[in-house]
C-alpha cells in the first residue's frame, strides 16, 4: 500500500495532472476578475476588438462572468454550516439510490431472462427498444401526474435513467459468454440451473459492474435535471430539495458562487459514488485483477 | 490411490460407421466429412493426423454430439451418440477453463454439478493435481497460470469425471516446443497409468507417433480416412528412446509419405496450404531424415 501511494507520487502523470489543475484553476481566477484588469488602458484594443464581435466591452466573454474559484472557495465554507446544504446532498442521495437499487433489483434479472430465454427476448425485447430511446427527462411530465407523490416521481426518473443501461449490459454481457464454456459445462453433466449459476451468473458480473457504474452515473445527471424541473418538492421547504434544486435555488436568488458549488457537489458525489461502486466491483470479479 | 483411480476407469469404444457431414443447402452444399468409418478401440490412445482445415474439428463435434452427422451412425458401446455427456470429454485447441474459477473449483466443477463432490472426489481431485504438477495452484485462477498449466488443469478438470473416452483436440497447439514435450510426457505417463480410450486430434506428426497406439491419416477436405497405422512402439515411452528409434522413423515416413501424397492432390487443386507442406516435405526428404 504504502509503495503503492509512494509509486503515484513519484510518477510523472501524477505531477502533470496536478500541475495542469493549478494552472486551469489559475488561468479561471484571473479570467472571472477580468472586469479589474481589462480596465487598464493597455487593454483598450482588446476591448475594442470584443466590442466589434458583439461581446460586452469591459470583460471576457463566458468565464469574465463566471465566479472565480476563490468567490466559490468561499461560498462553500459558508454553505458548509448550513443544515439545508447537507440536506441538499441527503434528499439526492436518498432518490439516487432509492432509483439505482430499484433499476438494480428490476435489470439484472430482466436482463438475465431477456438473455437466457429465447420466448422472454421475443416478447420483452422489442418492447424495451421501443421505449429505450426515450430520454428519462421526457418522462418527467408523465411522472409527475402519473406517481401519488414527487418523491416517488424523481426516483421513477432516476431508475428509468439506470435500468437501461444495466439491461443492456447484462443482455450484452450474458449473450458475450463464448460457447466453449457452455459446451465444456454441458458435457460435464451440468444442469440447465446449474449452468445458469455458475456459468451465466459469474460470466456475465463484469458487465453487471461496468452497467452499474455507467448507470450509476447518469442516474446522478437525471436526478439533478429532475429536481430542477419539478421544483425538487418544495413541500421540503426551501432548500430541502436536492442538489438540483439548490443550483436551481441558487440561481433564482442570484447567488452564482453558490451555483458553482452545486455543480462541483455533484461532481464529486456522482464521482465517490461510481468508485465506491467500481471497488465493490472489483471484490466481486477477483479473476480480473490477476492478469 | 492410484491403484483406486486406475479401478474407476470405464473405457468405452466408439464406433463411427458411414459417418458425413454437410452444411448449408443445395447448390451452396458443402461437404466437409465424407463417409467415415473407423473404430476408437477401447483402452487405446487412438491419433488422428490430417492437413489443417481438414475437417477434423467437425467430427469432434459430432463426436462429443454438439452436432448430429448428415448421414452414418456414431455409437459409444452400442448406443448411438446423440447429444454432449460426461461420458465423452472434449478438451479443446484453446482453454475452456471458467475464467472466474480458482483450479480447484475448475476441476471440482464436473462432480459439484453432478452433486457428487463427496470425500473420495476431493481426494480424487487431489490425486489429479498433483498428477499434472499443480498442487500448488490450486487456489490460482486460469489468468494466472501459463499457457501449459492450463492445459494440464483442463486436462485434470476432463479426468475427474471418468469418462468412457476422452477426445482431445490439438490440445497443445500453440504451446512452444519445450513446453509442448514436457506436456507429451505428462499426457501419455497419464494414459498409461489408467489406460482409458483416448481419441487425440492433430497436425503434429512427432506429437502423433510420440503418443500413438494407432494413428489415423485423414485426407484432404471433404474428410475420410486414408490409412490406418498401428504404432507398435513399446510403454512406457520415452521421448529420447523415440527419437533413435529406427521403427518410429518408419512409421513417420509412412504417414508423412500418406500425407505428401493427400498434399500434392490440394496442391494441384490451388490449395496454399498444401503448397508449404509440399516444400517442408521436399526438403525433410533431401535431407535423407
Amino acid at each position: 500500500m504504502r509503495t503503492k501511494v509512494m509509486k503515484v507520487l513519484g510518477s510523472q502523470a501524477f505531477w502533470r495532472g496536478i500541475v495542469a489543475i493549478v494552472v486551469f484553476l489559475v488561468l479561471w481566477e484571473i479570467g472571472s476578475r477580468s472586469k479589474m484588469w481589462m480596465a487598464y488602458e493597455v487593454f483598450s484594443p482588446l476591448r475594442e476588438a470584443l466590442g466589434a464581435m458583439g461581446f460586452k466591452k469591459n470583460y471576457l466573454p463566458w468565464v469574465g462572468a463566471v465566479p472565480a474559484p476563490s468567490g466559490v472557495v468561499m461560498a462553500w465554507v459558508d454553505v458548509l454550516g448550513h443544515a439545508g446544504y447537507w440536506q441538499s446532498w441527503y434528499m439526492s442521495f436518498l432518490r439516487v439510490i432509492g432509483g439505482f437499487a430499484a433499476a438494480m433489483l428490476i435489470g439484472i434479472p430482466f436482463g438475465l431472462m431477456l438473455a437466457v430465454n429465447r420466448v422472454a427476448h421475443g416478447i420483452g425485447f422489442p418492447t424495451f427498444e421501443v421505449l429505450r430511446p426515450i430520454p428519462p427527462l421526457a418522462w418527467v411530465p408523465a411522472s409527475i401526474i402519473f406517481w401519488p407523490t414527487q418523491e416517488l416521481a424523481i426516483m421513477f426518473i432516476t431508475f428509468l435513467g439506470a435500468f437501461y443501461t444495466i439491461v443492456i449490459n447484462v443482455v450484452g454481457g450474458a449473450k458475450s459468454i463464448d460457447v466453449r464454456y457452455f459446451h465444456a459445462a454441458q458435457s460435464m453433466g451440468a444442469s440447465r440451473w446449474d449452468i445458469f449459476r455458475r456459468i451465466v451468473l459469474p460470466g456475465t458480473l463484469p458487465s453487471i459492474v461496468v452497467g452499474s457504474a455507467v448507470g450509476m452515473g447518469i442516474t446522478w445527471e437525471v436526478v439533478v435535471a429532475a429536481e430542477m424541473i419539478s421544483g425538487g418538492g418544495s413541500q421540503m421547504g426551501g432548500s430541502g430539495g436536492g442538489l438540483g434544486f439548490f443550483i436551481w435555488n441558487s440561481y433564482v436568488g442570484g447567488s452564482y458562487e453558490q451555483i458553482v458549488v452545486g455543480m462541483i457537489s455533484i461532481g464529486i458525489a456522482g464521482f465517490f459514488s461510481s468508485e465506491l461502486l467500481r471497488g465493490f466491483g472489483s471484490l466481486l470479479t477477483p479473476w480480473l485483477k490477476v492478469r | 490411490m492410484a491403484d483406486d483411480s486406475a479401478n474407476r476407469v470405464q473405457a468405452g469404444e466408439i464406433a463411427v460407421e458411414g459417418v458425413s457431414k454437410s452444411y448449408g443447402m443445395a447448390k451452396m452444399q458443402k461437404e466437409v466429412v465424407r463417409g467415415c468409418t473407423f473404430t476408437i478401440e477401447r483402452g487405446k490412445l487412438t491419433v488422428m493426423i490430417g492437413p489443417s482445415g481438414c475437417g477434423k474439428s467437425t467430427l469432434i463435434r459430432l463426436l462429443a454430439g454438439f452436432e448430429s452427422p448428415s448421414a452414418g451412425r456414431i455409437a459409444l458401446d452400442g448406443e448411438e451418440i446423440r447429444s454432449p455427456s460426461r461420458d465423452r470429454l472434449v478438451l479443446f485447441q484453446e482453454s475452456a477453463l471458467f475464467p472466474w474459477m480458482t483450479t480447484w473449483n475448475n476441476v471440482m466443477y464436473g462432480p459439484r454439478a453432478r452433486g457428487e463432490a463427496g470425500p473420495e472426489t476431493v481426494e480424487f481431485a487431489e490425486f489429479l493435481l498433483q498428477k499434472v504438477g499443480l498442487t500448488e495452484f490450486r487456489n490460482k485462477y486460469p489468468g494466472q497460470l501459463s499457457g501449459g498449466m492450463q492445459r494440464r488443469a483442463e486436462l485434470a478438470r476432463a479426468m475427474i469425471n471418468n469418462p468412457k473416452v476422452m477426445i482431445l483436440d490439438e490440445p497443445f497447439r500453440g504451446l512452444d516446443a519445450m513446453t509442448k514435450e514436457l506436456m507429451w510426457e505428462y499426457y501419455s505417463r497419464l494414459f498409461e497409468e489408467n489406460r482409458r480410450t483416448n481419441f487425440f486430434v492433430t497436425t503434429d506428426i512427432d506429437e502423433a507417433v510420440f503418443l500413438a497406439d494407432r494413428i489415423l491419416v485423414m485426407s484432404n477436405i471433404p474428410t475420410q480416412v486414408r490409412a490406418e497405422i498401428e504404432v507398435d512402439l513399446p510403454r512406457p515411452r520415452r521421448l529420447a528412446d523415440l527419437v533413435e528409434s529406427d521403427r518410429a522413423n518408419d512409421i513417420k515416413k509412412q504417414a508423412l509419405s500418406i500425407l505428401h501424397a493427400e498434399a500434392m492432390r490440394s496442391f494441384s487443386r490451388g490449395s496454399k496450404a498444401a503448397a508449404d507442406f509440399v516444400e517442408a516435405y521436399l526438403k525433410r526428404e533431401s535431407r535423407g531424415s
